[in-house]
């Protein structure tokens, strides 16, 4: 949502008591949650649902906010991420909008939500049972790329003919030496549906894979909601000679020292200073809360050592 | 395209060998009473024949006759109008076509059959490399190494003719008789045992087409395999087929082998379809 549509809503104050919790009508959101139940009923399968303009534009996770609106409870607790940071103007806003609209309480602790929605993330800190994550999903169909045509992709889904997939990964390591697909890395739903798991890195797919939260997945524009119910197994597609990895890192968290962690490159000036740091927000203050620190802390600037010295630097 | 200019270089007996035979086999397929009408207009009608296994039959007829219309029916690529197809799995049984579930259907498809379509485009996967278009049928059916699925698909391309060290290109970077072989090669992958066949010496020229037909001649009397070509060129039928189906006006008017068919036509039709073709 962009500010501008924040402060149209903001206009309409008296209009807001109008509004419906949660913003949509009570017959919309039993359609999507009937399309969640048989997407939680077939694991991976793409269900389509009739997708409602909502006050933001495709692209701002459209899909992943009418699948919250849908699910959520005033007794709910609420976090958003986009790329794993909460203070992104997306996140920001989608958090607002349910403040609002649904008088939730918001969060940012991975472990006190008990609805997240993400765009582009799996939070580091495992999510466990009772917790629901929503994905926001921009192309749902994982083999769009190799077979344009819906009605043909549809029917492969269908009857599991999925040549195609590996095809996508045979080019791949003939083209780069290893497969190079390192977001929206295709997976297999409990040994049924191949499934896209939206433009996450594929370090995150390992979280997937039997996951004690509900894993939904929202695409506003292309109008399909599918699902992972907890503990499902799921498998990142590979072969056997190149089997699958996640993305390794060369050093730990600049600001906690944290390693097996996701880190985003940050420029620092114009000199090619960079650093890396946890993409995960909450899970980076959560350690510096800790006590955790990392090379560039400013009590480790002073003389102090950091936990990736100790820790050493192979990720 | 002119006929007699493309059988001046051919032979004028066939070269093709006998199919091996061996009177306990039962045909591999059996074409029942099959039509398919658009409409109120005729695409074939009333045809049934059998194919034996290793057998090579060329359905052979003038623009309109049929040909594609029938080919298409019996691959199921198309739903006739009326009529059956039976083929023997490979346990033995023998099952109606159209009766197989979407997913056997097209398992059957990409394992036990093959299809070569007059335009290479139509039948392979222009964007992705050669090596993946020879894989792709390999991947299907469960194939999971690598290193594996791109040494057959080397020795494939080897087989139709095409340089091993092609295998990262496009087809888009290859010729009208390269495509047309790497469509071969990415058919033949999984071990069919029918392929067919639409005109698939069609858009090339005299000389690449003299040396695809040499090349297939080889492939299917080596791996045994049976076909059905469709061709109006009776050139091609005389050297790829051991049997002949003339078609004219969607109606099989002689059929009987190919020798025997090309050097003493008994149908009116089928004396002025060689004679204006196969004049010397
Ligand atoms: N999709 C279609 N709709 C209507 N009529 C069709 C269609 N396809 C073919 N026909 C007609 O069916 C008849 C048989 O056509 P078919 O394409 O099978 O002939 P063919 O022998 O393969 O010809 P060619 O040698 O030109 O490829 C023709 O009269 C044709 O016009
Ligand atoms: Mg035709
Ligand atoms: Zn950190």
């Amino acid at each position: 949502m962009t500010s501008a549509t924040l402060h149209d809503i903001e206009a309409q104050q008296g209009a807001i008591a109008d509004y419906n919790f949660a913003y949509l009508d009570e017959q919309t959101k039993r359609m999507i949650r009937r399309a969640i139940l048989k997407g939680i009923a077939i694991p991976g399968y793409q269900v389509p649902f009739a997708s409602r303009e909502m006050p933001m534009p495709y692209g701002w996770g459209t899909g992943g906010v009418q699948v919250t609106a849908s699910i959520i409870g005033p007794d709910d607790t609420l976090k958003v991420i986009d790329q794993g940071a909460d203070d992104t103007t997306n996140a920001v806003s989608i958090r607002a909008f349910f403040a609002r609209m649904a008088k939730v309480r918001t969060t940012t602790h991975t472990a006190e939500a008990t609805v997240i929605q993400t765009r582009h993330r799996i939070p580091e800190e495992p999510l466990h049972e009772g917790q629901v994550i929503v994905f926001q999903v921009p192309i749902p169909e994982p083999l769009r790329f190799l077979e344009p045509r819906e009605t043909e992709t549809r029917k492969m889904h269908a009857v599991e003919d999925y040549g195609l997939m590996h095809v996508k990964l045979y080019e791949d390591i003939a083209q780069k030496g290893h497969i190079a697909t390192n977001y929206a890395y295709p997976v297999k739903v409990k040994g049924r549906y191949i499934m896209d798991p939206s433009p996450t890195p594929k370090f995150d797919n390992p979280k997937m894979h039997r996951s004690e939260a509900l894993q939904l997945y929202g695409a506003g524009r292309e109008m399909r909601i599918y699902a992972i119910p907890p503990y499902t197994d799921v498998v990142s597609l590979d072969f056997e000679d190149y089997p699958f990895e996640i993305q390794h890192f060369e050093e730990p968290c600049a600001l906690c020292g944290g390693t097996d962690v996701f880190l985003d490159e940050v420029i620092l000036d114009d000199q090619g200073g960079r650093m890396f740091v946890c993409s995960d927000s909450d899970y980076c203050e959560d350690r510096r809360a800790h006590g955790h620190r990392g090379s560039l802390s400013p009590d480790i600037l002073d003389g102090a050592s950091a936990d990736g010295d100790k820790e050493g630097t192979e990720a | 395209m002119n006929k007699a200019h493309t059988s001046d270089h051919l032979p004028k007996s066939s070269l093709v060998p006998p199919r091996p035979m061996d009177l306990s086999e039962k045909p591999l397929l059996q074409v029942r009473s099959v039509s398919k009408y658009y409409g109120r207009r005729v695409g074939c009608e009333d045809i049934s024949f059998d194919l034996w296994p290793g057998e090579v039959l060329a359905i052979v007829g003038e623009s309109g006759s049929g040909k594609t219309t029938l080919l298409d029916c019996i691959s199921t690529r198309m739903t006739p109008t009326s009529g059956m197809v039976n083929y023997r799995m490979r346990d033995g049984t023998m099952r109606e076509v159209f009766r197989l579930g979407e997913a056997e259907k097209r398992f059957l498809m990409r394992t036990d059959w093959g299809f070569v379509h007059q335009n290479p485009a139509d039948g392979l996967r222009m964007t992705v490399s050669a090596g993946a278009n020879v894989g792709e049928r390999l991947m299907a059916i469960g194939k999971r190494h690598y290193g594996d699925i791109r040494e057959t698909a080397a020795d494939w391309l080897e087989q139709v003719e095409i340089a091993r060290d092609r295998i990262d290109d496009q087809p888009r970077a290859f010729s009208g008789g390269m495509r047309q072989r790497l469509q071969i090669a990415r058919n033949l992958v999984t071990g069919p045992r029918l392929v067919f066949m639409d005109e698939p010496t069609g858009g090339l020229d005299v000389s690449v087409q003299a040396r695809l037909l040499d090349l297939l001649r080889g492939l299917v009397a080596e791996l045994g395999l049976a076909a059905i070509v469709v061709t109006h060129d009776l050139a091609v039928a005389r050297l790829l087929s051991h049997r002949m189906v003339v078609m004219k006006e969607g109606r099989v008017i002689e059929t009987g082998l190919t020798d025997r068919v090309l050097d003493d036509p008994q149908a009116p039709y089928t004396q002025l379809l060689i004679s204006s073709i196969l004049q010397v």
